[in-house]
């Protein structure tokens, strides 16, 4: 294996050296970091990363390999990686095969040797920026003119690309959950399947009257990638179909698609969080839990609530920035977390927001059977 | 919820002299946790033993107790001091043992004490097997199969159903002790056996075995609110079967997939709930099995450890600190992360490095010893590396073991590396067996082509871990057989390549034959040089203000830029027998000086159990290994003013030419000066210039030399490689037979250095000065006396300060002389002088310039803190300007005791030499001799008996020393039993003794007796060779059943003193800061 120059270069002009294992075509994203120590094969996977190249702060990368178990989708979807290492070799029980060749097959570039902490800490102090990874031991000038012909993250509607081009079910029994696939993860169908749930996995761009039509008992909004307001063709069905008192949940860009609905506002992040270790209270409680976590818009608001969203109260707060990280409607039996309750990869301290929501869920399922 | 008000005053137990399995580690997380009560306002009182910690200081806690860290002596202390709580889970085993005994006797209920941390009913369940076993059972865990065992006869029932191999784990012991693998029937009885003796409660764990299995630890936090963290995941190279504490370790885990990880993760939040830890720290060790994932719970330890410590070094997360405060009512979001300043303490530390940990052990000091790695730990000392990668950090590591060793290299010979004689096949037959050396054994395997599936077999490592180390083999062939740079930019290319992968200059060297200083040259003149980056907790998501660094071959450099006077310290790098805890005191004590006197100070250390380490004692720290390459680098970044290297120890005192040929300026003593005490012809030369007399001495380079010269000196003779720390390779010899075996034997610890040949001055009484000096003044620090007689290393003897069997007029004459030394040498800073009397004579034996051993000790006795004064006297002050008295007087007496880890070596015989043994050390402190050194002994675990039977068996020419002793104990009303000729001597002189059988000679014999709790003190000295089997199975016998024993006359006549004190009065407890008080009213009153 003979190491190829390459390198990542960042739109205002900050480049890093590396290599790569073999020749990778030239590719441009969103470059953003995660402090996530295990779990790369769920976060390349991960459909919230389309459009991104991913930093590995954790310096050596691809030590068990990959498996068939671990995908959060049908395969990798970020648009690139950049790691201090990438393990030769690979060492796991459940191991199919080494994490390199599976990216590689998946045209995915990965470059090495790259001193990840400087990128990460310029990310941290410039902000997530657009780039490019490409050959070669320095930028050209006409690499720079690409990159800075590509699209930016603001205004990017990259849900309508990585959601499902129709709907499916999976389950066959209990509370039938309809959930808008905007680059769902396959670890939230999994969950809801292990809580007995019937699932509708539905395309982003679904209806409100085509929602309705499957007799839905809950709806769930999942995560995914890019700017929420460049979704807001779902915005008026997420109001209608709330209105009417059914349960509903959102993760992530699901959240943030709930407080746009509702009223809200959402903002970019300097460098979002994405990683495995940020604490979160509920607000009024003393209860922090350790979340997994991986966006780079946020809800705009604090303890008191979210602005233009007199309906909506914050639940939760991020206790490193503050920032929003949970919403509740007032009335109705809506809400929605910031962060990944289905974890995979990270902690599992959200995990009963599941079991929450399914208690609405078989509430509301109650109340209807009494009232017909 | 904010710090508990109810609570005024702590009482904190520190974890007693360091022994194997309990080692400096506790100094860091005590230390940690009694500044951070502190800083709460609670009035915090504490108990250790063990004089050369940084946490005894008279200025750390409110009160600081140097009494024995027993039942018996805490609750003195809880009845003088009537604190509120009781913080058991900073010390170890020995402090949670102690806190479970007072709990159990109703002290704690008695005075209205309550335990903090840990509850009682935590401490049980998790040091309880079956309890434990039932415990995870209710949760859902699996634990190996077994079952807890109090007889001989159990243990076989239960073997037959577990089978073979077993794990024998004692309850309530620290590093496994007593514990091991049993692969068969005897050795299964042998440690059943000793298992059963070894643990307080007299119950063994017999456990199936899962020797092979990957091993992991998780460190976990809880707070009053039921908030979990987990502070850092930790990987053993070395799998199941050899004990954590001896494995090489990773952080983070390096093969776990995430899912496999959470499932760790979440079995650590349920069983730091289901035990109960309310509010603190513990350490959770996993098994997995290899071929299918599934993971065991093997225990959990409700308190800080040897690993918290590690992993607070590894991640930044001070476990101690947060571990108290927490204990005191905080939750974990309401405190910060220190490092960061910005972001709480409830949150998961993140890496973007990779940390190694590597064990140090000491067989060399124990030649006789079980050198296979087990269940029971056996290092004495450790070191941690940082890297950006697993290669470089492991690289660093070794090179950082200070064991000759470059890095990751192999030994010139294939004994260095206990293979056979190198061939394949005994490489293969040495991989089966886990020993020290098994890393180097696995390169001399990957070197001969053996593939990793066979050494993954053989081993049982994991083959990612495997497979790292072929990458650095096939670098090395790369850096060798490759082809050469054609131009600068490649040449660069590859040398960074290399040292990306942790490869030392002088390994670089060695591969290519040349020398370490050429490729130096080369890499600096290319521009390669390393970038620091800084350890913040958060993989640089956040910015952070703690300036904590290691060193990378990467491309920013995030070293600190700062116009203050900048003074760096070297630290003592792993802890081993000679070198330990009180040179990290002095190291320490040095920083806060030089800080408090407005320098930025900078501490380079390798050690991450100790507290010059820890992230804020120092301006800045380097993690780094302590070698000439690595500190060279860091004095480039930093440009100092001068580098302190007399305060490590030998390690950076090796290093100081080397500094001062590159330019650096040594603060203090001249390299020269060190060099010129050190040289034996100077030396000798200086000595007869200022009058002082030596014994009889010369060096030799051959046989032939070195048996003219013993000729001449006179036998017996005492022999050492020059350049020895700690008494390596040091021997009595008593005619040419035995300096012949020496020198077939010692070729190793001579390289290259001549061997010193000194007279031995027999029945000599040995003293040593610790002093301080400015160049033109010389202040005396103290006199210690050694109680065991001459020819005993004197980190082994016990000592007293003021001297209690030397005259005035000698001690005058040893004061004068160390002044003379010290102006003479042009000593700056710390001096050490050691001095035998014989027949009214004092000789000189050797002038250390540099901090010694004792320092901590005698600045703990007078309160005049040493190694703080010799820190501003380095940077200029003199000794005058400090306002230091001449006379430093303390009315009280001070007894220091070493503590041996022969109960962690079976088959190792327990008589003191001129090699240096002993692991730690303890204090004991009072207003006579006697009862100083009854504190000692119970501190030393040597409690002494106030009555009983005393068994008496020594050789000829001791009879007469032993008889006025023996016929105090007999007044005192103790039986006398003695062996037939002893008994035959003693009864002639009108003390009535019974005799007693020598093992030879049939039974019920001396060791029956001692096995059977007939015997309460054992005095016994070699009897020579016919009866050598004899006294070693009878002093180990003691050793096991834990009957005080005594090798030497010296030390049987201090016992009986010691005796004497406690049966006449009640043995009282004060702080040292009283005692120091006493001491400052006496200097005013005489001056």
């Amino acid at each position: 294996m003979t190491d190829h120059p390459a390198l990542v270069l960042l739109e205002d002009g900050e480049w890093f050296a590396g290599t790569t294992p073999w020749p990778v075509a030239e590719r441009f994203g969103e470059v953003v970091f995660t402090t996530n120590l295990s779990g790369y094969q769920e976060t390349f996977t991960d459909p919230s990363y389309r459009g991104q190249i991913v930093t590995m702060t954790a310096p050596m990368v691809g030590n068990y390999g990959v498996n068939e178990e671990d995908l959060e989708s049908g395969g990798p979807q970020v648009s690139g990686v950049v790691v201090r290492e990438l393990s030769r070799t690979h060492s796991n029980w459940r191991a199919s095969g080494p994490l390199g060749p599976w990216l590689a097959h998946h045209q995915v570039p990965i470059i090495e040797g790259v001193d990840t902490r400087r990128l990460t800490r310029h990310i941290r102090a410039a902000g997530a920026m657009r780039g490019a990874i490409a050959l070669g031991d320095r930028p050209t000038a006409d690499l720079e003119e690409r990159l800075q012909a590509s699209p930016r993250m603001e205004g990017l509607d990259l849900a309508s690309l990585v959601t499902v081009t129709s709907p499916y079910q999976e389950g066959q029994h209990g509370p039938h959950i309809v959930a808008y696939d905007f680059g769902m993860k396959r670890n939230i169908v999994r969950i809801f399947l292990r809580l007995g749930c019937r699932v509708t996995v539905v395309p982003a761009g679904t209806s409100t009257e085509e929602v309705l039509a499957l007799k839905p008992d809950g709806l769930f909004l999942s995560n995914g990638p890019g700017d929420p307001a460049a979704v807001d063709y779902v915005i008026p069905h997420l109001r209608e179909l709330t209105r009417g008192g059914l349960p509903t949940f959102g993760i992530c860009l699901g959240h943030q698609l709930l407080a746009i609905a509702f009223g809200g506002q959402t903002e970019k992040l300097p460098y979002g969080h994405r990683g495995g270790n940020h604490p979160v209270r509920a607000v009024g409680s003393e209860r922090v839990l350790i979340t997994s976590q991986n966006h780079g818009f946020a809800v705009r608001g604090d303890e008191n609530g979210v602005p233009g969203a007199p309906d909506l109260r914050v639940t939760h707060l991020n206790l490193n920035d503050g920032t929003v990280e949970g919403i509740r409607h007032n009335e109705l039996p809506v809400f929605a977390v910031q962060y990944h309750p289905e974890a995979s990869p990270g902690p599992h301290d959200a995990y009963p927001h599941f079991a929450e929501f399914l208690q609405a869920v078989t509430a509301s399922c109650g109340e209807n059977a009494a009232t017909s | 919820m904010p710090k508990r008000t109810d609570l005024n005053s702590i009482l904190l137990i520190g974890s007693g002299p360091i022994v194997i399995g309990q080692g400096a580690e506790f100094d860091y997380s005590g230390t940690q946790a009694v500044r951070a009560l502190r800083e709460e306002g609670y009035r915090v009182i504490l108990v250790n033993s063990n004089p050369a910690t940084i946490m005894t200081d008279p200025e750390l806690a409110d009160r600081t107790y140097i009494e024995p860290v027993t039942p018996e002596w805490v609750e003195k202390i809880i009845a003088a001091e009537r604190p509120d709580a009781l913080l058991p889970t900073m010390g170890g085993q020995t402090a949670l043992n102690v806190a479970m005994a007072l709990q159990r006797e109703g002290v704690l209920a008695r005075y209205g004490v309550e335990l903090i941390g840990a509850d009682e009913r935590a401490i049980r369940i998790a040091e309880d097997r079956d309890e434990f076993t039932q415990a995870m059972e209710r949760i859902g865990l699996k634990t190996p199969q077994g079952e807890t065992v109090d007889s001989l006869e159990a243990g076989w029932a239960v073997v037959e159903d577990v089978g073979y191999p077993a794990i024998l784990r004692p309850s309530f012991t620290l590093g496994g002790s007593g514990g091991g693998i049993a692969y068969n029937r005897e050795e299964f009885e042998d440690m059943l056996r000793r298992g059963l003796d070894a643990s307080p409660v007299g119950s063994v764990l017999v456990e199936r075995s899962i020797v092979g299995w990957k091993e992991f630890e998780l460190e976990v936090m809880r707070d009053g609110a039921d908030n979990v963290v987990i502070v850092c995941s930790i990987e053993n190279l070395d799998p199941m079967g050899v004990h954590t504490g001896d494995s090489i370790t990773v952080a983070p885990a390096m093969t776990l997939t995430d899912r496999e990880y959470q499932a760790m993760r979440d079995a650590s939040c349920k069983i730091i709930r289901e035990v109960g830890v309310a509010a603190g720290g513990c350490n959770i060790q996993f098994a997995v099995d290899p071929a299918t994932g599934e993971q065991l719970v093997i225990e959990m330890n409700p308190r800080v450890s040897r690993s918290s410590a590690l992993a607070s070094k590894a991640t930044g997360f001070p476990i101690a600190r947060i571990g108290a405060k927490v204990a005191v009512g905080y939750r974990l979001d309401e405190l910060t992360n220190d490092i960061t300043q910005t972001t709480p303490a409830s949150f998961e530390p993140v890496l973007d490095y990779v940390v190694v940990k590597i064990p140090r052990f000491a067989f060399e000091k124990f030649p006789t010893a079980d050198y296979r790695l087990t269940t029971q730990m056996k290092s004495v000392g450790e070191v941690m590396a940082i890297g950006r990668t697993f290669k470089e950090a492991l690289q660093k590591g070794f090179r950082g073991l200070e064991i000759g060793r470059p890095g990751w290299a192999i030994g010139s010979d294939p004994s260095d590396d206990r293979v056979d004689d190198g061939s394949v096949e005994s490489i293969r037959g040495a991989l089966g067996t886990p020993t020290p050396e098994r890393l180097f054994q696995v390169k001399r395997a990957l070197l001969a082509g053996i593939d990793i599936e066979e050494i993954n077999r053989r081993t049982h490592i994991d083959p990612w871990f495997l497979g790292q180390l072929e990458e650095l083999v096939e670098a090395e062939r790369d850096w060798v057989d490759g082809p050469t740079p054609t131009d600068e930019s490649a040449e660069r290319h590859r040398l960074r390549r290399m040292k990306r992968m942790g490869f030392s200059d002088r390994q670089l060297a060695d591969l290519m034959g040349t020398d370490e200083g050429t490729i130096r040259a080369r890499r600096w003149d290319l521009g390669v040089r390393p970038a620091y980056k800084v350890v913040d907790t958060c993989a640089g998501e956040f910015p952070s203000a703690t300036p904590y660094f290691y060193s990378s071959y990467d491309e920013e450099d995030e070293s600190p830029r700062d116009d203050r006077e900048t003074v760096i310290i070297l630290g003592s790098g792993p802890n081993r027998i000679g070198q330990g805890v009180e040179f990290d005191y002095c190291c320490v004590r040095a920083v806060l000086a030089l800080r408090e006197m407005g320098y930025r100070t900078v501490m380079v250390n390798s050690n991450p159990e100790t507290v010059s380490t820890d992230y804020d004692i120092s301006d800045t720290l380097y993690f780094e290994p302590l070698t000439l390459e690595d500190v060279l680098e860091i004095v480039h970044v930093e440009q100092p003013l001068g580098v302190i290297v007399q305060l490590g120890g030998q390690t950076p005192l090796g290093l100081a030419r080397g500094l001062e040929q590159a330019g650096v300026p040594i603060l203090g003593t001249s390299p020269e000066a060190i060099d010129l005490a050190e040289d034996r012809g100077r030396f000798d030369a200086i000595v007869r210039e200022l009058g002082v007399r030596l014994p009889p001495a010369g060096t030799a380079r051959t046989l032939e030399e070195a048996l003219a010269v013993a000729e001449r000196v006179g036998y017996p003779a005492l022999i050492r490689p020059s350049y020895v720390l700690g008494g390596r390779g040091m021997q009595i010899v008593y005619d040419p037979e035995s300096l012949e075996r020496f020198f077939t034997q010692a070729e190793e610890v001579t390289a290259g250095h001549p061997v010193l040949i000194d007279h031995f001055l027999e029945d000599a009484f040995e003293a040593d000065v610790d002093a301080l000096s400015d160049g033109e003044r010389c202040v005396i620090g103290g006199v210690m006396q050694h109680i065991e007689d001459a020819g005993i290393h004197s980190g082994d003897s016990a000592c007293v300060m003021p001297p209690y069997l030397i005259n005035d007029e000698q001690v005058e004459a040893m004061k004068s002389y160390t002044r003379a030394f010290a102006k003479r040498l042009g000593v700056v800073g710390l001096l050490n002088v050691q001095y035998a009397v014989k027949d009214g004579v004092v000789y000189v034996l050797e002038v250390n310039p540099r901090a010694s051993r004792t320092v901590p000790f005698v600045s703990k006795t007078t309160g005049v803190p040493l190694a703080k004064l010799a820190a501003a006297v380095m940077v200029g002050r003199s000794l005058d300007d400090l306002a230091v008295a001449d006379d430093i007087l303390h009315p009280y007496v001070a007894v220091k005791e070493a503590v041996f880890p022969f109960g962690k070596f079976p088959g190792v015989d327990l008589i003191l030499g001129p090699e240096m043994r002993s692991t730690g050390e303890v204090m004991g402190i009072a207003d006579s001799f006697g009862m100083a050194f009854a504190k000692a002994q119970a501190s030393a675990d040597g409690a002494l008996p106030l009555s009983g039977t005393v068994c008496v068996t020594v050789n000829d020419p001791d009879k007469r020393t032993v008889l006025p002793i023996v016929r105090r104990f007999h007044e005192m009303g103790f039986r006398i039993l003695a062996t037939t000729g002893t008994a035959r001597y003693l009864s002639a002189r009108g003390v009535p003794t019974d005799t007693v059988l020598k093992v030879y000679e049939g039974r019920p014999n001396t060791v029956d007796l001692v096995v059977s709790g007939d015997v309460q003190l054992l005095i016994n000295t070699p009897l020579g060779k016919l009866t050598q089997y004899d006294d070693y199975t009878l002093r180990r016998a003691a050793l096991q059943h834990g009957i005080p024993y005594t090798t030497t006359m010296s030390a049987a006549s201090a016992a009986c003193d010691a005796i004497i004190a406690l049966r006449s009065r009640v043995g009282e407890v004060r702080p040292i800061q009283e005692w120091h008080k006493r001491a400052r009213m006496l200097e005013a009153k005489t001056a």
